[in-house]
């Protein structure tokens, strides 16, 4: 039987994960501008507010007010429908993120699969976007990132197998808890981390993978269209991809909430866990902006090549290993 | 099950209210829109447009999306496969070695076919 305990905790976990989620994903616009202003020697966003702080809000308040362009050639309902399944898409696989011991949305037995699941249907949004703009830019931008997801899509999965392999579950509890057992997964797993963590990129569409958008050639690919909050959507879609893979990574690979306890017992300790997991995540965010800030985009041909040549066998190698590895192991 | 799908449907009600309130309140917010015959033409850079943008485009992307139904497919025959290897016998990882081998030899055929070339 359900108790109203259950019930109170139950919507507790969801607001709580809902609200930092999307406050990570805003923080982000500000963080990314600074970082990156940081790391080109100049000063980013610092006027609004304190070290700029408030160019959240004002950016907010800026495309809330835009004048909304739906173009009169465009398919309507599919244009308006397009950046909400974004957004929607990726915060629902949040719902299966551990983010301290007994804390999560639900703790579902089919967790990964339920995330590669949402990361698929994340693809919808950028082509019916780019297809209902019926424009030329957004239509590329919407082929190529349709080609560019569904390759790298690929391989996400056969990367995340050798973790599944070992932990014997889908469930990502049951991954932290394996860790907490033996070792972080980043040291047996070291090459299914490195190709999780390139779909990953691919996956939302990041520099050096952000061909869908190539501003230089693309002016902004699959959203050309888009102004004011519907633009705004896409933009804090992406910020929270990269805010899901980052924590994602930081569950599967790096022990997720375990950390050093310092004698800390309770709930205490459960507020420790859910810090530890925000500063793996943010280590990760961190390292996305470096790489946009460090590294050239390549060309398209160059990006399926890596993708179908090497990133596929690479992961169909590191599984069965892994596999091999398991058994004489066991032996 | 109620106990556990349940949370995840107050998520979704959560997840999906968010992005249509957001929606809904840049409409009570934003200026009127008004057209004007700039506006309303697809943007190229300023460049008038020549013809409709849904054209006919290079068939790599479609021989990418039934490469990606192939190697998807074959996935989704690992998921259990690897769920499943707790108990290791060397069975087990040999009967995988011939579900992939024979993937693999239709990988290097559509390699050297230059189906994995882009242009």
């Amino acid at each position: 039987m359900i108790s109203f305990k259950d019930i109170v905790a139950a919507v507790l976990t969801v607001v709580g994960v809902l609200f930092v989620a999307l406050t990570i994903a805003a923080g982000l616009i500000w963080v990314e501008r600074r970082l990156l202003a940081v790391w080109q020697d100049r000063y980013g966003p610092n006027r609004v507010g304190p070290l700029g702080l408030f160019q959240v809000l004002a950016d907010t308040i800026k495309l809330l007010a835009k004048e909304d362009w739906i173009p009169p050639f465009a398919d309507k309902p599919v244009f308006v429908i397009a950046p909400a399944i974004v957004m929607i898409t990726v915060l629902f696989s949040f719902a299966v993120l551990p983010v301290a011991r007994n804390i999560v949305i639900a703790d579902l037995n089919v967790g990964l699969l339920y995330f590669l699941a949402m990361s698929s249907m994340g693809v919808y949004s950028i082509v019916l976007g780019g297809w209902a703009s019926d424009n030329k830019y957004s239509l590329l931008g919407a082929l190529r990132a349709s080609a560019q997801m569904i390759s790298y899509e690929v391989f996400m999965g056969l990367s995340l197998m050798g973790v599944v392999l070992v932990a014997g579950s889908f469930k990502l509890s049951d991954v932290v808890e394996w860790q907490n057992r033996n070792v972080w997964f980043v040291l047996p797993q070291f090459p299914g981390f490195v190709l999780f963590l390139i779909a990953g990129i691919a996956e939302t569409r990041r520099l050096p993978f952000d061909l869908p958008e190539a501003d230089s050639e693309l002016v902004a690919g699959f959203h050309s269209e888009y102004s004011g909050m519907k633009f705004g959507m896409f933009f804090v879609g992406e910020y929270l991809g990269v805010t899901l893979v980052s924590a994602l990574i930081a569950v599967l690979f790096f022990g997720g909430w375990l950390g050093p306890v310092f004698g800390l017992a309770g709930w205490a300790r459960t507020a420790l866990g859910i810090v530890w997991l925000l500063v793996k995540t943010f280590l990760f965010i961190g390292f996305f902006i470096l790489l946009r800030a460090a590294l050239p985009r390549p060309r398209f041909d160059q990006l399926m090549s890596w993708g179908w040549k090497w990133m596929l066998p690479l992961a169909l190698a590191n599984l069965l290993v892994t596999g091999a590895v398991v058994m004489t192991m066991s032996k | 099950m109620l106990n556990l799908y349940g949370p995840v449907l107050i998520f979704f009600a959560l997840a999906a209210v968010f992005p249509l309130a957001t929606l809904g309140l840049a409409k009570l917010v934003r200026p009127k829109f008004t057209p004007t015959p700039d506006k309303v033409m697809p943007y190229e850079c300023g460049i008038t447009p020549e013809s409709d943008a849904r054209g006919r485009y290079t068939v790599r992307f479609y021989i990418i999306a039934i490469l990606f139904v192939i190697f998807d497919v074959e996935t989704i025959f690992l998921f259990p496969w690897a769920v499943l290897f707790r108990t290791p016998e060397l069975f087990y990882l040999v009967e995988m070695l011939v579900f992939l081998g024979i993937l693999i030899v239709g990988y290097i055929w559509l390699w050297r076919r230059g189906a994995l070339d882009w242009v």
